[in-house]
């Protein structure tokens, strides 16, 4: 990247790859922001010029009338506090979990370490499917409980991994032995040393895992039965897929066109709505992202 | 005093090895029950795939019927078409979501303004943490035959509306095509940092050898980064059969269910809609034992052809 000449300087035949590979990823680049511009313009739209295709770029005749329908809804309110308490619970005991796990396989003085390690590996190329694991979790009566959507996902394997790869590969083994020569025993070496070097890897983890939770709804269609359970993502399942819309609580429309109009708006707010949490996590953490992925792909 | 002090701070080696075990136990227990009650437990609920389930019998306690069901599963028509789906699916999906993802890194290598690469990067990676039935609702909105944004478009320039939804022969691109959309980016992060891992004395001496741009990318960068593509490959050959649940069921209806019926949303049909538990386990463990005999099996390809390998 560093040691390319001045564009006026190259050759022609580099200036023609140079020019093709600008236009090319900036069409890309559109390809890919288009859709989301539209969908964040639309939802700001007026219903009817929504419907008819008016919308291209820009809000036509700003409202926020699809949001106010959005926070009229209760079923969108209900699964998104649902979704909220599974996202922060659920994803507190993944990181908990995988801490715990991490940290004795990344250490050599865990003698039973190989053996474990296999233990938890062999779980991520083999499982018992659908149909098991559902009679276990009904067997354990965690069924149409909140629990189901947290503890069988307690911790992924795959993520531990990492999270032991970057233990192993980036604490030297002298801060152990100069701790434990001042008395430190395991434990709190975990506690005081351990968990505060892995921020990085944490802040990976955390994105991994919230944004598994709060994009789960298979989870939720297996286990759970109640409308007053199911997480946001099954309320807009039936909004955006089934297109169940509950006409009652769109409130003013009066015909039917209107009514149309404003069911298109709703689905549009509630993407935008359902995606915030997710982007605003994303900033956050997207410089650690290559890093994770760095160390994902060294041991597989 | 020389002696004494040996003593404190360095005990016997073996002493102490032994007394932090129970500790290392006592940290990692937690998480090892956790995984032989939810991992290890299903497994044995294997069984059911050889049995005739009955709630009432329980896994141990009802009839076995051998391989009934996984003949079933390899002979009546209807699952042999699901197999059928699940193969083409996940191979169109391979040969298109493969590749791109390469070009697009060496493409985001070559641009000479870091901070465009920046912007271009965040936007591209984005759409990979969009949730799956949000990218559904967003494709049938804007794929909506008579107000999606797509048709409008096309009508603007003359062409004909497409129902992209309920035309059954666009389902398969439509599918793999939105999936490219949202994961390209993302997937493409690997190979911009084995990119970026390119000793630019190479670099270097391909200029002064008067390399031109494509001769550099095609004799350096793309051996550099030949044994993450071959590492990732085989990943990527492996799940061709495990075409995941979650977009294909949600983008299924009554017209294009003899495409779209795959291997994973059958077993979820068969096993929680109809309650036939040994059929649906069957289906499952197919699809399970198929797919790491592949893993294998590229993988000894792989280090035949390439000396890259997994292990």
């Amino acid at each position: 990247m560093n040691h390319q000449l001045k564009f006026k300087n190259m050759r022609t035949g580099d200036k023609i790859f140079d020019i093709l590979n600008y236009t090319l990823l900036t069409v890309i680049m559109v390809v890919v922001l288009y859709p989301v511009l539209y969908i964040v313009a639309a939802s700001f739209s007026d219903p009817q010029a929504v419907v008819s295709g008016e919308v291209f770029i820009l809000p036509v005749r700003p409202t926020l009338r699809g949001y106010e329908a959005v926070f009229k809804n209760k079923k969108i309110l209900t699964g998104f506090a649902n979704s909220v308490y599974y996202l922060v619970v659920g994803t507190l005991l993944n990181l908990v979990m995988t801490m715990l796990c991490a940290y004795p396989l990344s250490r050599k003085e865990f003698r039973a370490r190989g053996g474990i390690a296999m233990f938890f590996v062999f779980t991520m190329y083999f499982s018992g499917g659908l149909v098991p694991s559902y009679i276990l979790v009904n067997s354990l009566h965690l069924t149409n409980t909140r629990w189901a959507m947290i503890i069988p996902s307690a911790m992924s394997t795959y993520n531990m991994i990492i999270c032991r790869t970057y233990m192993s590969n980036s604490i030297p083994d002298e801060m152990y032995e100069a701790a434990q020569i001042d008395g430190c025993t395991p434990w709190k070496y975990f506690l005081r040393i351990v968990t505060p070097l892995c921020k990085p890897i944490l802040a990976v983890l955390t994105l991994y895992y919230g944004v598994a939770k709060w994009n789960d709804y298979y989870t939720a269609m297996i286990y759970l039965r109640d409308d007053t359970l199911m997480p946001l993502t099954i309320v807009m399942k039936e909004i955006l897929i089934q297109n169940k819309v509950d006409m009652t609580q769109i409130g003013d429309a009066s015909n039917l066109a209107k009514l149309q109009g404003m069911s298109e708006l709703l689905k549009y707010s509630t993407i935008v709505v359902a995606s915030i949490p997710v982007m605003l996590l994303y900033p956050l953490v997207q410089k650690h992202l290559v890093k994770g992925v760095m160390i994902g792909a060294v041991k597989g | 005093m020389g002696k004494q002090k040996q003593k404190i701070y360095n005990p016997d080696p073996k002493n102490k090895i032994k007394s932090n075990n129970w500790q290392f136990w006592a940290i990692i227990a937690l998480p090892v029950i956790y995984a032989a009650i939810f991992a290890y437990i299903p497994m044995a609920g294997i069984l059911i795939a050889f049995e005739d389930y009955s709630p009432r019998g329980g896994i141990f306690g009802s009839d076995w019927v051998g391989l009934k069901w996984f003949k079933q599963f390899l002979t009546s028509t209807s699952s042999v078409r699901v197999i059928k789906n699940t193969l083409i699916l996940g191979v169109y999906s391979l040969i298109v979501n493969f590749p791109l993802p390469i070009l697009l890194a060496i493409g985001l290598n070559e641009l000479r303004s870091v901070k465009y690469r920046k912007f271009i990067q965040m936007v591209t990676y984005a759409p990979y943490f969009i949730s799956i039935v949000v990218m559904v609702g967003m494709m049938m909105q804007m794929m909506d035959l008579r107000t999606g944004i797509i048709n409008v478009l096309l009508q603007k320039i003359g062409c004909d509306p497409v129902n992209f939804f309920g035309n059954v022969k666009l389902f398969r691109h439509v599918y793999v095509w939105s999936g490219l959309w949202q994961t390209a980016g993302y997937s493409s992060v690997i190979y911009i940092a084995a990119l970026a891992g390119v000793s630019p004395e190479l670099q270097e001496a391909a200029i002064v050898d008067g390399a031109s741009r494509v001769q550099r990318i095609w004799n350096v960068d793309i051996p550099a980064i030949l044994p993450t593509v071959i590492t990732m490959l085989i990943f990527n050959c492996a799940s061709v059969v495990s075409i995941g649940f979650d977009k294909v069921y949600l983008m299924q209806n009554s017209q294009n269910s003899n495409v779209s019926e795959v291997i994973s949303t059958f077993v979820y049909k068969i096993g929680m809609v109809n309650s036939n538990f040994g059929f649906s386990t069957a289906a499952g463990l197919f699809q399970s034992i198929v797919s790491f005999i592949l893993l294998v099996a590229v993988n000894k390809i792989c280090k035949k052809v390439t000396e890259t390998s997994l292990w």
